[in-house]
């Protein structure tokens, strides 16, 4: 009896909540949904109803918050409660195979992708899964990483990481477009730029904390891009700088189509821009790789060690005698460089670099997959890096959903929208990312990894 | 000289558009310590709820009076704006609230991303153009004021006046008071902190209508993109004029105001942004505590 | 300064906006002491510390480091990471400051830091694994290994250090705090909120650490553990010393008793007309 009339109560409940969440997405959709705004023949701007629209977005929150209600939340609950009485703890130490190999597994499926790629959908096909999901993915992964040294490990909050990933871009296209240097003088040299001008850009930045570095760092990065664009004598402005020269094989083949020594010809193959790309992907994989060999490496030193200990507690560092401003300026050049190469590289695949692709947005980006992946871990932030911009360069692909909602229909346009709320569901449910333990550098006994719930985001 | 107060009138409609949207700012962080991100967005949504308003309104009732029909804009756009910006704390930042510190800042990131395309997925990426709704100028000597430069300016004066009253005077104003110094404390005193909050997030959302039904009035055109570049100058204004104080937002919009519209007078057009962001960075390094902001001291 | 004195604070003056938080204090600390700073509360007593531990600049005033190698150093002077790093002065912290997401053992390491990064080669040796920096590492295990011991934390030391309870984590806050070899250690109220149990171990370490030659600068406000362990007693009183000697001494003298017991209400008019005096001269 008791339950049936809790039940009815829920059930109740949930009615009302659904109903309420009916009309506030009325309300709120009104405007934005209900009505389209276009131009006419004329130029002026008109406006005509889409109900039918207006309907659909009303039924999903009133169904939505009542199925929330009425059977998801009391669910959870349930599990919740049901996870408390047996006394488990939410991380199992137990690990399959699988997942204790995991590490192993990603790198040489890496290793072959190309390779993969092009035996199941062969040479044109495998432009898109090398270029677009592969080289992309890893650019991203590559930034994500060279930030997360700067936010994860040291706590430094910098919202224009971008600025350091077009020092790097733009150093490459001046140079080499200049001075000719190859790609394999450029690359080291692109990085030092950017770890000079993260010094730069640091030192006066770096006393501040906590949300005013952020902001500091946001204006550093606007004022680049905004140079770029104005400084046109140099930079060309808006129209970019064109025909920056590709990389070559060490200098031995060149992947120019008029080239003497080109690869293509030189290994008498028939000609398709794919060996190129997946000479780019086994680049771009390598800089990864030498990233996170050197964060591992860098984690287990002092400077490493004291870059966690800042993110934990700054005054407890002055008091043990840590230049926490040194430590902090390394931090942020180790971070900019990386970023760096990941520019240079990104000016060299593209052929072309314009201030627009260094918008803020980007930063926002990336610093979304480092914090979604959890702030530190490698692993974690490769998965974000996979899942974000994998996810919204899938969207590009599912051209069957043009079948469901219509000839007009563009995926492309939804990317940004999506990867908008997949940030702001993924912090939702998981407010310290994928992965939110943490490992330690040094042991006595046994390597436990540490709780998410003990470390702390750094106040900087 | 005419062309120097010219340009300071100029400043000033500006100024006053960015510190009201900066009052939003200062106020969200004032009270949680959170830079909402999506507050530019919100900004922009405003102009297009007016937009929309005035499309529809004016088929309807083609002669309706100018100041009626702003009224209407306004009004239309603050409470749509409001609900809008309620729900957003509700759903994205609420259940954060005492969390991670970089996880609401995320979400509000993700809410900036998503207002933006979610306006450009619905209304098109296109600018929309509406006809110009104020012309009237005066000429006063060699200067020109535009009526609504006029309307900008006093609109501005006593929504502040209106701001001011409710923070400093009435029980709600010390509820927000009170949350911003201690949210605890104030929750075991009996104030009610959720909906001090939620209110927070409508009052700014409001105040950033208006301002984007002014600027929509002043340029005659909305964007989808339009909430970023004045979002992050109304964030400096606030920093500007010391973040958490709400005379100091409006200051702070007025100098930016000032300074933009100076600076492209007298040196480049091209660098007016730069120069935002120069001042931005300077201010936070030399006294990162604003002109009106009161000082942290650092607990050991 | 005489041979034995560690560290000697002289017209120590710390303003605040219109508060005079210390006003005109001096007292010296000697080598292989424990050495004792009490006061009520808001007496000013942690503000003396943040003088001494570089967090706060003294608005007037001299503090001077007797290092073992015979230097003198003016700890006003220097910044603040150097007074750890070249005076050899470490502090703990009121409310603890440990590295919660850093197990006990980084913690130990973290405070060998500028031991390890010299013998990195400030990182770039490091990185190639050179045998010099490994012996360093080795070192700074055992190091740590030997605190870890000495705070009875050997059990712990792959835990986190928030993980800790409440006595451990003070207990680890001093152990880190040795780890970077320090002649002058300064402790910010040890023992509050400690069980008897752990009290008697903090004594006990204390203990220790004073038989290593390191001396001790502590503020406390647990009478009973000031007398039992402290060699030379300096009491503080709105940001002035009333008194200053052996316990036995402090414990005896009637401006003592009248701070900490409290005067007659009638007689606090005079103490503030006395306080009054005082300052004006």
């Amino acid at each position: 009896m008791a339950s049936a009339s809790a039940n009815q109560n829920l059930m109740g409940k949930a009615l009302r909540e659904g109903l309420f969440a009916g009309v506030i997405a009325f309300l709120m959709f009104l405007l934005f949904v209900g009505v389209e705004t276009y131009q006419d023949i004329n130029n002026a701007l008109v406006w005509r109803t889409r109900w039918g629209l207006l309907a659909i977005f009303v039924v999903v929150a009133a169904v939505g918050r009542f199925v929330t209600v009425a059977f998801i939340k009391p669910h959870m609950d349930q599990r919740k409660l049901n996870k408390a009485k047996q006394g488990l703890l939410d991380v199992s130490d137990e690990k399959g195979f699988l997942r204790r190999h995991f590490l192993k597994f990603a790198l040489v499926l890496l290793l072959v992708y190309p390779f993969l790629s092009l035996l199941i959908v062969g040479k044109q096909g495998s432009l898109k899964y090398v270029d677009n999901f592969g080289i992309q993915i890893l650019i991203y992964v590559m930034l994500a990483w060279g930030l997360n040294i700067v936010v994860g490990l040291a706590g430094l909050l910098d919202l224009g990481y971008v600025a350091f990933y077009a020092v790097g871009a733009y150093s490459y296209a001046l140079l080499s477009s200049h001075f000719g240097f190859s790609f394999w003088i450029l690359l080291p040299l692109s990085g030092i730029f950017a770890a000079l001008w993260g010094i730069m850009l640091g030192f006066p930045v770096l006393r501040l904390r906590g949300d005013y570095l952020a902001i500091v760092t946001l204006a550093f990065g606007e004022i680049i891009r905004l140079v770029l664009i104005n400084w046109t004598d140099v930079t060309k402005g808006t129209f970019g700088i064109a025909g920056i020269p590709k990389a070559t094989f060490f200098g031995i083949w060149s992947f120019d189509t008029g080239a003497t020594n080109n690869f293509v010809k030189a290994w008498g193959l028939s000609a398709s821009s794919i060996y190129y790309k997946i000479f780019l992907f086994y680049i771009i994989l390598a800089l990864c790789m030498l990233t996170a060999y050197v964060t591992i490496r860098l984690r287990r030193m002092p400077i490493g060690r004291a870059w966690e200990a800042l993110r934990e507690d700054e005054i407890a560092c002055r008091s043990l005698g840590i230049d926490t401003v040194t430590t902090k300026l390394t931090a942020f050049a180790t971070g900019a460089m990386f970023g760096g190469f990941a520019g240079a590289f990104f000016a060299s695949r593209q052929g072309f670099v314009s201030p627009e692709s260094f918008v803020f947005l980007e930063s926002a980006v990336i610093l979304a997959i480092v914090v979604l992946g959890g702030m530190g871990s490698l692993t974690g932030i490769a998965i974000a890096a996979a899942v974000m911009v994998g996810g919204t360069e899938i969207l590009r692909e599912m051209s069957f959903l043009k079948v469901v909602f219509g000839p007009d229909f563009t995926p492309e346009l939804y990317r940004m929208l999506l990867f908008g709320l997949a940030m702001i569901i993924v912090m939702l449910f998981k407010p310290r990312g994928f992965v939110g333990s943490r490992e330690p550098t040094a042991f006595l006994k046994e390597r436990r990894a540490v709780s998410g719930s003990f470390t702390k985001e750094g106040h900087g | 000289m005419e062309y120097f107060i010219q340009q300071l009138i100029n400043g000033l409609t500006l100024g006053s558009i960015y510190g009201l949207v900066a009052i939003g700012y200062t106020m969200v962080y004032g009270i949680i310590g959170m830079i909402n991100f999506a507050h530019g967005d919100i900004f922009m949504l405003g102009g297009f709820a007016a937009l929309i308003v005035f499309l529809i309104v004016t088929s309807f009732f083609a002669g309706i009076p100018i100041a009626l029909l702003l009224l209407i804009m306004m009004v239309a756009g603050m409470l749509i704006t409001g609900l809008w910006n309620w729900t957003i704390e509700r759903i994205a930042y609420r259940p954060l609230r005492g969390s991670f510190r970089l996880a609401p800042l995320i979400t509000a990131i993700g809410m900036s991303i998503t207002l933006s395309n979610f306006i450009q997925v619905t209304q098109g990426p296109r600018n929309k153009p509406i006809p110009p709704l104020v012309t009237d100028v005066f000429h006063i000597g060699g200067l020109t004021i535009s009526l609504k430069q006029v309307l900008i300016v006093v609109i501005t004066a006593v929504l502040l006046f209106a701001f001011w009253y409710i923070v400093n005077k009435t029980p709600l104003g010390r509820a927000q008071r009170a949350t911003e110094q201690d949210r605890k404390m104030a929750a075991l005193l009996g104030v009610d902190v959720d909906k001090t909050i939620s209110i927070t997030f409508i009052m700014g959302a409001a105040l950033a209508a208006v301002a984007g039904s002014m600027y929509l009035m002043y340029y005659g055109v909305a964007s989808f993109n339009d909430g970023f570049i004045p979002g992050v100058k109304a964030f400096t204004a606030a920093v500007l004029g010391g973040i958490g104080s709400l005379p100091g937002a409006v200051l702070g919009g007025l100098l930016i105001g000032l300074i933009e519209s100076l600076w492209s007078a007298y040196f480049s057009i091209a660098y007016k942004d730069v120069a935002t962001f120069a001042i931005l960075a300077f201010v936070l390094i030399f006294k990162p505590t604003g002109i009106l902001g009161r000082p942290e001291v650092e607990k050991v | 300064m005489t041979k034995d004195t560690i560290l000697k604070v002289e017209h120590l003056s710390m303003k605040f906006g219109g508060l005079m938080a210390i006003n005109d204090f001096s007292f010296e600390a000697r080598r292989g002491e424990i050495t004792a700073l009490i006061g009520p509360n808001g007496a000013g007593k942690t503000t003396v510390f943040n003088c001494i531990t570089g967090f706060y600049k003294p608005t007037m005033g001299m503090i001077t480091l007797a290092r073992r190698n015979g230097k003198e150093l003016l700890l006003e002077r220097l910044r603040d990471f150097e007074i750890n790093k070249v005076g050899g002065v470490a502090r703990t912290f009121q409310n603890i400051r440990l590295f919660s997401g850093l197990t006990v053992l980084e913690n130990l390491l973290v405070a060998q830091h500028n031991a390890l990064m010299k013998a990195s080669g400030y990182t770039i040796l490091g990185l190639l694994g050179l045998p010099a920096y490994r012996k360093a590492v080795d070192l700074s295990i055992e190091k740590a290994k030997y605190w870890l011991d000495k705070a009875d934390l050997t059990d712990r030391a792959d835990d986190p250090a928030g993980d800790l309870p409440y006595g451990a984590q003070r207990r680890l806050e001093i152990a880190r705090a040795m780890c970077t070899g320090p002649e002058l250690l300064c402790l910010d109220e040890p023992a509050a909120g400690l069980n008897p149990r752990e009290s008697a171990a903090l004594n006990t370490l204390l203990h220790s650490i004073r038989d290593e030659g390191v001396s001790i600068l502590l503020i406390e406000h647990d009478m009973s553990v000031v007398m039992e362990i402290s060699d030379h007693v300096v009491v503080l009183e709105y940001g002035q010393k009333i008194s200053d000697g052996t316990p036995d001494h402090v414990k005896n003298d009637p401006k003592v008793i009248a701070a900490y017991l409290g005067v007659e209400d009638d007689e606090v008019d005079e103490v503030i007309a006395e306080e009054l005096e005082g300052g004006r001269h």
